[in-house]
């Protein structure tokens, strides 16, 4: 087993932001993290990848304390795409791919030849080689994104960290991430903790979804069973339809607009209801379906 | 860019032409004055001192060498040391606080060495002898340092932000504290005036023993620490991801540079713009990477500053403070690169 959580809890001064999270993770396993906006999901990645400390509880990763590793040797063993990142000075789109050698350098040495041919070979899956003399600062945000990936890719380790890291990007960019990620995951048994904004793309990537609230853990369990409308409904108060897409091999969402004068959902006031004409309340998780 | 041996001859080049430079400058600095010196003469001067051949000086005149050993030299080597400091600490300041509007001044470390200075000057202390007022120059320095992180850390975490405002806040009360030093002084408020503008007229052996010193330290440091100072460009979190523990790394930086810069007000006054110039100019032709940064900068900064302070001795029929002078010639030269790069903050 590659982590065991217990009871871990994190709290920003006094406001609780993650509550008594129990759970295990295999390694080997793409998980999925799903959940309304603030229920705790990046914070949940700074936990696991030791940015931040817990308030409460422990964290074992491959039997020891998250607390006992090392910076570096935890950057040996996970690697983080984070949603947003400073880019504020002119870096060379190279050399932010080589960073992600850096936890596998000692102090003073250059990057050796394996470690320009690892990044060489990340620039090349990204589609980001052909800006790799470019400056960090002049690309697009998409751009950015792809080669804040490559760096992670570079970086080879055996569990990958993505924080919403397709969120910016064109659909076929992200998609083409996505499977990027997945190839590691079934080739290298890389673990694969993702967090998603959209609901069908964790559908189609994940073997297991785990689902948070308000800073909790809602449920957990493979994708094929624990992806349901109770569920969604759980976990973002929306009526969804879920079926299963052959051509992907893998479940999907339809979510429902809400009904215009609520009467058929009952138990569900929205302040917006009297003016049914905005539709304003409807989530925006798992829009892209609907394309 | 890390390629190999192929990339690594521009930034050598680059670097030798520099040090070159800066040698030069030393050399022609030395030569220039109230008394001119042909520089042969001067080289032969120098030389055997380094040497401690006597036999290179021949015919040299007595004269000659107290110039240039006693007055100018010491001078001219706490002027460039004091620049290179400034712009090595403007560099780490910038990188670490994400901001390329940040120098050395930005955590209030000048306002806190002019208090003290103000404070023994004001009271015509004289505890430490002739190293009074930077004394307590540098122990001002210190305690306004040691107030803004305290605040910016009980404000909820050091982050840029917070430690920029806590700066700003700590500045803004210092300030005040020295504005009522002048209006104390009444008549001696020229002494304190004098200071606050920057000075290496009285500089000694020791000054410039103490600031190559110290520079050349935060020199090592910041080496070290250069891979992570790269990382740390890029955010906190993404720091931490690849390795670094950025808190720890960040304090031992932040207090690094702080000192370095404190010691240099301490001896020089307050001498602005090389921080905040050198770090842009040098970025923009070696790049932001640390490794090439720390030395191009370095080399700039003492040349720059000699070269200012050469001007306003040698040149300028009457010695204009070096304070003023790099406000006068940076502050424009600023507004030209901030025209061109179009800065966004």
């Amino acid at each position: 087993m590659l982590y065991r959580l217990d009871k871990l809890s994190f709290c920003y001064g006094q406001t609780p932001v993650l509550e008594d999270v129990s759970l295990e993770l295999q390694a080997g396993t793409f998980y999925g993290i799903l959940g309304p906006n603030g229920s705790g999901k990046t914070t949940f990645l700074d936990l696991i990848s030791g940015h931040k400390r817990p308030s409460g509880g422990s964290i074992r990763f491959n039997g020891r304390s998250l607390d006992r590793y090392g910076k570096k040797e935890l950057a040996r063993q996970i690697a983080m795409v984070p949603q947003d990142f400073a880019l504020s000075f002119p870096f060379r789109v190279e050399e932010i791919v080589l960073m992600g050698r850096y936890p596998h350098l000692p102090r003073f040495a250059a990057p050796a030849g394996k470690d320009q041919a690892m990044a060489r070979l990340a620039m090349e899956q990204t589609g980001t080689a052909a800006f790799r003399n470019r400056y960090i600062t002049e690309l697009s945000g998409g751009e950015k994104q792809r080669v804040i990936f490559a760096r992670a890719l570079a970086q080879q380790t055996p569990v990958l960290l993505l924080d919403e890291a397709t969120s910016n990007l064109d659909v076929k960019y992200g998609l083409q991430l996505l499977q990027l990620a997945r190839q590691r995951n079934r080739l290298e048994s890389t673990t694969v903790v993702a967090v998603f904004h959209d609901v069908n793309q964790a559908a189609c990537f994940c073997d297991e979804l785990l689902f948070f609230k308000q800073g909790r853990l809602l449920t957990s369990g493979p994708t094929a069973t624990i992806l349901s409308p109770p569920t969604l409904k759980d976990a973002f108060d929306v009526q969804a339809k879920v079926f299963y897409e052959p051509e992907l091999q893998a479940r999907q969402v339809v979510f429902k607009p809400p009904e215009p004068d609520g009467a058929h959902q009952p138990g569900r006031t929205l302040p917006g209801d009297s003016k049914p004409k905005h539709g304003q309340q409807q989530p925006t998780d798992g829009q892209t379906c609907l394309d | 860019m890390p390629t190999g041996r192929n990339s690594l001859a521009p930034i050598t080049l680059l670097l030798g032409s520099l040090s070159l430079a800066l040698l030069a400058l030393i050399v022609l600095s030395s030569g220039l004055g109230f008394v001119t010196i042909p520089w042969p003469t001067v080289i032969r001067i120098i030389g055997s001192g380094i040497a401690g051949a006597e036999g290179l000086l021949g015919e040299v005149q007595e004269l000659y060498l107290t110039v240039v050993f006693d007055v100018r030299l010491p001078r001219i080597l706490t002027a460039a040391a004091v620049g290179s400091g400034l712009a090595l600490s403007g560099v780490v300041f910038q990188g670490l606080l994400l901001n390329p509007l940040a120098d050395p001044y930005t955590l209030g470390v000048s306002a806190g060495a002019a208090f003290g200075a103000s404070l023994a000057l004001l009271f015509d202390l004289s505890l430490f002898g002739s190293y009074t007022v930077p004394v307590f120059a540098f122990a001002c320095a210190g305690l306004t340092l040691a107030a803004v992180i305290y605040l910016s850390a009980s404000a909820g975490g050091v982050s840029s932000n917070n430690l920029i405002l806590s700066g700003v806040i700590v500045t803004a009360i210092l300030s005040a504290g020295i504005s009522l030093f002048k209006y104390l002084a009444q008549e001696r408020v020229s002494v304190i005036v004098f200071w606050l503008l920057g000075s290496f007229a009285s500089c000694t052996w020791t000054d410039a023993a103490l600031t190559w010193s110290v520079t050349a330290a935060g020199m090592a440091v910041f080496l070290y620490f250069g891979r992570d100072l790269n990382l740390l460009c890029l955010g906190g979190r993404t720091a931490s991801s690849l390795g670094v523990e950025p808190g720890r790394v960040r304090m031992i930086l932040l207090l690094t540079g702080s000192c370095l810069a404190a010691v240099c007000v301490s001896v020089s006054g307050i001498i602005g713009f090389v921080g905040l110039l050198v770090p842009h100019m040098m970025r923009s032709i070696t790049g932001p990477d640390h490794h090439k940064l720390l030395p191009a900068s370095l080399l700039v900064g003492g040349i720059l500053l000699l070269g200012a302070d050469t001007v306003t001795r040698a040149l300028l029929p009457a010695e204009v403070p070096i304070g003023v002078l790099t406000a006068l010639i940076g502050g424009p030269f600023f507004c030209v690169i901030f025209r061109k790069r179009q800065m966004t903050i």
